[in-house]
């Protein structure tokens, strides 16, 4: 259905931009600029609310909405229109984005007081806020990767907000330029998507004569599990390109670097962007093209191991670093691997949870950080933090609700979700695993990460909310070992946050303790319930593929397509047992488990809840007697991951663009060439000039010598040789 | 017998080559404008010369025009002559050979 107001989501923040830019700058009031920004964004939220979940909203019916506002780009076959839809895929994403992106604007609003950069700030943000919805409520391929590099942009601009500092304009450079290499998978994929189906469009349109490309996908047949099938050219290719689009914007092995330096930038930014929203659209993106996924086994193999790699290597690193945003940071790379794990194992409903319930805990993780910093006067080393829950009692009580959503705790929002990924990996079928052993291996390693993400996050606890009160010690600088020049601060009370700041973190603290239970897995709400609904489960099936289930290794290169999508139109081939959508999420789910899985399930979410336990308990102990405990030193580096990618990637860059590009080719090749040419010109100029003394005779002696030279050459050889004669 | 046309032409031929000569030789800008003058008027006894000879008055009527331009071309040279005289005092032109003064 058609519904002009979904153009609003996404104008709203723009129109507070552009004002913002031209009007708030020459207004330099806080107040003014401040309600500019939260209003236009709460406009938003509003309108994304509404269109949801009104009684035929986007995600209580079937029926997608559409704003078509004009065919952008039409060549031949290919058709871009400027066009927005929302399904209950974007739907969720947008409910979400809006709600967490207007409690951050509100938290800006105090934690930029007094900034001479506001205006510009909440230009930028609201900006971000235009193109990360684009990217959501996108209809095609193309307007998406608008979005995409839109985000992109804004993540730029607000890193290096601070102009004033060396490193966070590196740091802004190094995010753009890492983020290039991924958006080149994207545009790859994307082309290929359109050679291969010669739609990009996400959606059906009959009325515009679009196609949708991810049915197309869906009709095709499933890759073979093979390595070879990378470079055919077929789904798994084109599923590998956008994988690489998604590790660069989304921060996995091995173009994460530039998350953990965008730490530079203001920590709104780092909520909003670097935690919630933006650095979640690699999930958003290969959850909308599940139909592709579906079809690459070979790619959603490549998915689960780097999700997995991801989670578990930026989950040590987390343990050792000392800067409260950075250890934010690496858990932000970490829980995205998670969720990019799920992906890899077809579960796509529990990649979304997780995007949702991190989204709350994460953000209200920054912001309590945010908080923490702007109470400490700018500090943000924790070895010079301590004992603060006496002084900022609301920071502390809603940042304890998110480090025990965070470490898994039941009850609050991070365990379901967390529980449901674990789940599905020891669950998953063969389709995208070599062998049943993968799927226990990739557990493994998310369970330890959930024990080490648990430990992570009680020591940072620890050292800002616990123990002394580390900032009155001015010889604490001493003690630290790695500052080469330690700052003389002087010792300020850190002090409570006003209530702009602490009513989003309360906010976000209640999501973050209830907001799990709109995922509760079967074989937990059971136990409580006698018809337990998982509504995101309910929510999202419609719209997401499945892996086809119990396709053997032989048959399936033969397989055929068993997907589902929007408006399905069932297909019963080969005797391959057809899902029906239209039997309804609740049957589907209901047929799903079986006794036995419900015990394993059940078993297994009482192990995380150990291993949750057990990571808080070891936490606690370590680090509650010594909380500035040397941490190995190869963590605290990062592994050397920047110095090596410094040597091998950035240095021979270098060198080979300063010798061989600069001095060689541009110094001898095309300035040689030109400045030859010049010196060439010159020369015979030089000689030439001679000729025009300036002496009238010679002038005189040369028309003559010139006139006897035609005469003679006329008389040599006669007019008619020289052909100049009729 | 009466003067051959070849008489003329070797008249002129002489008259032309005096004032190439001369144009070269000569540092003087009155003399070389004379030289000129020479060489136009051994053009006109061409030019009559063989007017007569061919019976055509085409040629008489050049000679006409080459005068009209030399009475042209001696106006403005000797205004010119003039000019560079009271800047320079002096009528060699290997001296006028750069434009400034």
């Amino acid at each position: 259905m058609e519904n002009n107001l979904l153009s609003f989501i996404i104008f709203a923040p723009l129109a507070g931009a552009v004002i913002n830019w031209f009007v708030g700058r020459r207004l330099r009031n806080e107040k003014i600029i401040g309600f500019i920004a939260c209003a236009s964004v709460g406009i938003s939220t509003i309108i994304a609310f509404y269109l949801a979940l009104k009684s035929n909203g986007a995600l209580r019916s079937t029926e997608s909405i559409f704003d078509h506002l004009w065919t952008w780009i039409q060549v031949g076959r290919f058709r871009a229109d400027f066009a927005l839809a929302m399904d209950r895929l974007s739907g969720t994403y947008a409910l979400f984005v809006t709600f967490v992106g207007f409690m951050i604007h509100l938290f800006a609003v105090g934690y930029m007081h007094g900034d001479r950069g506001f205006y510009r700030f909440f230009a930028f943000l609201n900006l971000f806020m235009f193109a990360m919805l684009t990217l959501i409520l996108a209809d095609n391929f193309l307007l998406m990767f608008v979005g995409w590099e839109g985000v992109g942009l804004c993540s730029y601009l607000l890193i290096g907000y601070y102009t004033d500092r060396k490193e966070a304009g590196n740091a802004a450079k190094k995010a753009f330029i890492t983020n290039r290499v991924g958006d080149w998978g994207f545009v790859l994929g994307l082309m290929l998507v359109f050679y291969l189906t010669g739609s990009i469009s996400f959606f059906e349109k009959p009325e515009h004569g679009v196609i949708s490309a991810l049915q197309a996908f869906a009709g095709m047949g499933v890759d073979p599990f093979t390595w070879k099938s990378l470079f055919a050219g077929g789904a798994t290719s084109v599923a590998v390109l956008l994988f690489i689009g998604a590790v660069g914007k989304s921060a996995q092995i091995p173009l994460y670097v530039w998350l953990p330096d965008a730490m530079a930038g203001p920590t709104p930014v780092s909520a909003l962007i670097h935690a919630a929203t933006m650095v979640t659209a690699g999930v958003y993106m290969i959850v909308r093209c599940s139909a592709i996924y579906t079809h690459a086994p070979t790619a959603m193999f490549i998915v689960a191991v780097i999700g997995a790699a991801t989670a578990i290597f930026a989950a040590t690193i987390g343990l050792a670093q000392n800067d409260i945003k950075k250890v934010l940071a690496y858990s932000t790379v970490s829980q995205l691997g998670y969720m990019f794990l799920a992906c890899g194992v077809g579960a796509f409903a529990a990649a979304i949870f997780h995007v949702i319930t991190h989204a709350f805990f994460k953000a209200l993780l920054f912001l309590g950080s945010g908080s923490v910093i702007h109470g400490m006067h700018h500090e943000q080393d924790m070895r010079r933090m301590g004992g603060l829950r006496k002084y900022m009692p609301i920071t502390f009580a809603t940042m304890l609700t998110g480090w025990l959503a965070i470490s898994g705790i039941p009850i609050f929002a991070g365990f379901f979700s967390k529980d449901e990924i674990l789940w599905k990996t020891w669950s998953a079928g063969e389709f995208s695993l070599p062998s049943p052993l993968w799927s226990k291996a990739l557990w493994f390693v998310g369970a330890i990460t959930a024990l080490l993400t648990a430990v992570y996050m009680t020591r940072m606890m620890i050292m800002t909310f616990w123990g002394s009160e580390r900032f009155r010690e001015q010889d604490v600088d001493h003690q630290l070992e790695g500052d080469a020049a330690p700052a003389p601060h002087s010792v300020h009370e850190p002090h409570e946050s006003p209530w702009v700041m602490t009513v989003p973190l309360i906010a976000l603290a209640v999501l973050s303790t209830v907001g799990g239970f709109i995922g509760v897995p079967y074989a937990l709400g059971s136990l409580f319930s006698d018809h337990p609904v998982s509504y995101i489960d309910q929510v999202l099936e419609p719209v997401l593929s499945h892996v086809p289930a119990g396709v053997p290794h032989s048959e399936r290169a033969h397989a055929v397509d068993e997907m589902q999508w929007l408006s399905p139109k069932p297909q019963q081939l080969d005797g391959a047992p057809a899902v029906h959508a239209l039997e309804g999420p609740a049957a589907s789910a209901e047929r799903a488990h079986s006794p036995e899985e419900i015990r394993q399930e059940r078993f297994l979410a009482m192990v995380s809840v150990l291993i949750a336990a057990l990571g808080i308990g070891v936490g606690w102990l370590i680090f509650q007697k010594r909380p500035l405990l040397q941490m190995p030193r190869i963590l605290e580096n990062k592994y050397y991951v920047d110095e090596i990618y410094d040597a091998t990637i950035i240095k021979p860059i270098e060198v080979v663009s300063r010798e061989g590009l600069w001095k060689l080719f541009d110094v001898g090749v095309i300035d040689g060439f030109l400045h030859s040419l010049g010196d060439a010109v010159t020369e015979g100029g030089r000689m030439v000039r001679h000729l025009q003394g300036g002496f009238v005779r010679s002038y005189a002696a040369i028309i003559l010598i010139g006139a006897l030279a035609l005469i003679g050459l006329f008389a040599y050889f006669g007019a008619h040789t020289l052909g100049l004669a009729r | 017998m009466g003067p051959q046309l070849s008489w003329y032409l070797a008249l002129s031929a002489i008259l032309f080559t005096i004032g190439v000569v001369g144009v070269i030789i000569r540092r003087n800008v009155i003399a070389m404008f004379m030289c000129i003058e020479l060489m136009l008027n051994a053009v006109n006894l061409t030019f009559v010369a063989f007017s007569s000879f061919f019976q055509d008055v085409t040629g008489q009527l050049f000679v006409f025009i080459v005068m009209t331009v030399a009475a042209a071309e001696a106006a403005v040279g000797l205004g010119i002559i003039i000019a560079i005289f009271r800047n320079r005092e002096s009528l060699d032109v290997d001296e006028a050979s750069v434009m400034k003064l």
